[in-house]
């Protein structure tokens, strides 16, 4: 059977909107982002969803302690990067001929003639763009956790992790690397470094804080923390 | 606020023909939602309240902006598959493979489950991204009412299977930055990496473009108020 968790965010009914009754006040209402139906936004306890009445999109999925987990997670995400850049990624092997690889050496091993406009996009896609969700995703909550105003232009980084999610491949590049082991495996020998690792972990920080954050709760906070 | 029905979402969500009874849309309250953060503004705001977002009760350029990106995808995937994606030079061989042409060579060698994943990510994804976006928009552009949950499902699936092409580029950036072996071996991108990976951007945005309450407008007597 189907699970449906409870909620407690519930639909506005259309009758009492239409001259009748007045609206509730705009701050209480929340509009589903993909079929803009309207709800009130009556407080979700931790643990459940809220899920639209009409679509079934996820508005609220509240957890205890959750923006502190996001916090820790994101910093520990932007070290593992920075060991993900520094040390060696993988190393082969081949009739004595050896070559280690660093990620940043996979970014910039075809930078010459027509392979830069590549470099510079599989640059942006897995150490840029996931470094810079990070960085504006922890400018963003910090304060929020520690219990501080929200900084200047926090909604403006908050938007910026938002925006910049699809474009941040980071577990993308995993499976790629895997295909092309499976690739030169019999080729070579292939001998896989500590950055390799590192970006596993990376991969498995990244899917969970986009589990873990609820986006509207988020917006939600720093409205009411007086971002500026 | 008692002039709601307090009616928890525990009930199954919308019955499966037409909107559930009762429910409206901010734009038929003639106010505007920010999609960015579920905000309710009042109906002349340009600007959201909440993350100060620019907001539109409805993207009426949206569709013009899928169909543009959406072509220009196609147009990067054409030179994605006739070109070589990789070339491998050795002492004993020159080889230039094609995205099938990779596919078919991991058959050959026995890599079934490997190959599956890069027929997917290289083929199947892109074609399927293709004609489900047109197949939105189009549905959107003739107003059809029909089946909203499904097509917003599908809409679901697009957005977030469409970055999951990338693999072959990144195989390829992998690929090229580790076998540079001077004398024994050496494998460069060619021309099929950087189209392909354009045409993926592209299809990204086309999506992105693709504003999903648009769907559920036509469904109801919501959408003409
Ligand atoms: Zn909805
Ligand atoms: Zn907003």
């Amino acid at each position: 059977m189907k699970h449906r968790p409870a909620s407690a965010t519930f639909f506005v009914d259309r009758r009492p909107l239409i001259g009748i009754m007045p609206l509730p006040p705009l701050e209480d209402l929340i509009a589903c982002p993909h079929c803009d139906t309207l709800h009130i936004d009556a407080p979700v306890p931790p643990g459940s969803i809220a899920r639209c009445k009409r679509c079934g999109v996820v508005l609220f999925a509240p957890r205890k302690q959750a923006l502190t987990q996001l916090l820790s997670l994101s910093i520990a995400g932007v070290i593992l990067l920075v060991a993900a850049i520094s040390f060696p990624f993988i190393d082969i092997d081949a009739m004595g001929f050896e070559n280690q690889t660093s990620v940043l050496n996979a970014v910039t091993a075809f930078s010459e003639g027509r392979g830069v406009p590549l470099a510079v996009a599989v640059a942006l896609f897995i150490i840029v763009l996931p470094m810079v969700r990070l960085l504006a995703l922890i400018y963003a909550i910090g304060p929020l956790v520690t219990g501080h105003r929200p900084r200047r232009g926090a909604h403006v980084a908050f938007a910026m992790t938002e925006q910049l999610r699809p474009w941040a491949m980071a577990e993308i590049f995993m499976v790629g690397v895997s295909v092309a082991l499976v690739k030169i495996v019999g080729l070579a020998t292939v001998t896989i470094g500590p950055a390799f690792w590192a970006f596993v972990v990376l991969v498995i920080i990244t899917l969970f804080n986009d589990r873990v954050m609820s986006r509207l709760s988020i917006w939600k906070a720093l409205e009411r923390e007086g971002a500026v | 606020m008692s002039t709601t029905p307090d009616t928890p979402v525990t009930a199954p969500i919308a019955d499966p023909v037409g909107i559930p009874p009762g429910v409206t849309t901010a734009r038929a309250a003639g106010l505007v939602a920010c999609r960015r953060c579920g905000r309710v503004n009042a109906g002349r705001a340009v600007r959201c309240q909440r993350c100060h977002g620019p907001i539109r009760s409805r993207d009426t350029q949206s569709l013009q902006k899928v169909w543009a990106w959406l072509i220009a995808g196609l147009i990067a995937y054409i030179p994605a598959n006739v070109y070589p994606m990789l070339i491998t030079a050795s002492l004993f061989q020159y080889d230039e493979q094609t995205i099938v042409g990779g596919v078919i060579e991991l058959i050959h060698y026995g890599n079934y489950g490997i190959a599956g994943i890069v027929f997917a990510a290289s083929v199947m994804i892109p074609v399927g991204k293709f004609i489900a976006i047109a197949y939105l928009a189009i549905s959107v552009q003739r107003g059809r009412p029909a089946n909203a949950h499904r097509r917003h499902k599908l809409y679901d699936v697009v957005e977030f299977i469409g970055r999951w092409s990338m693999i072959d580029v990144f195989v390829v950036a992998i690929l090229s930055a580790l076998v540079q072996l001077k004398a024994v071996a050496t494998i460069n991108p060619g021309i099929a990496a950087l189209s392909f990976a354009l045409s993926v951007i592209f299809t990204m945005l086309s999506a992105m473009a693709f504003d999903p309450r648009l769907i559920w407008d036509a469904e109801g007597p919501t959408a003409h108020e």
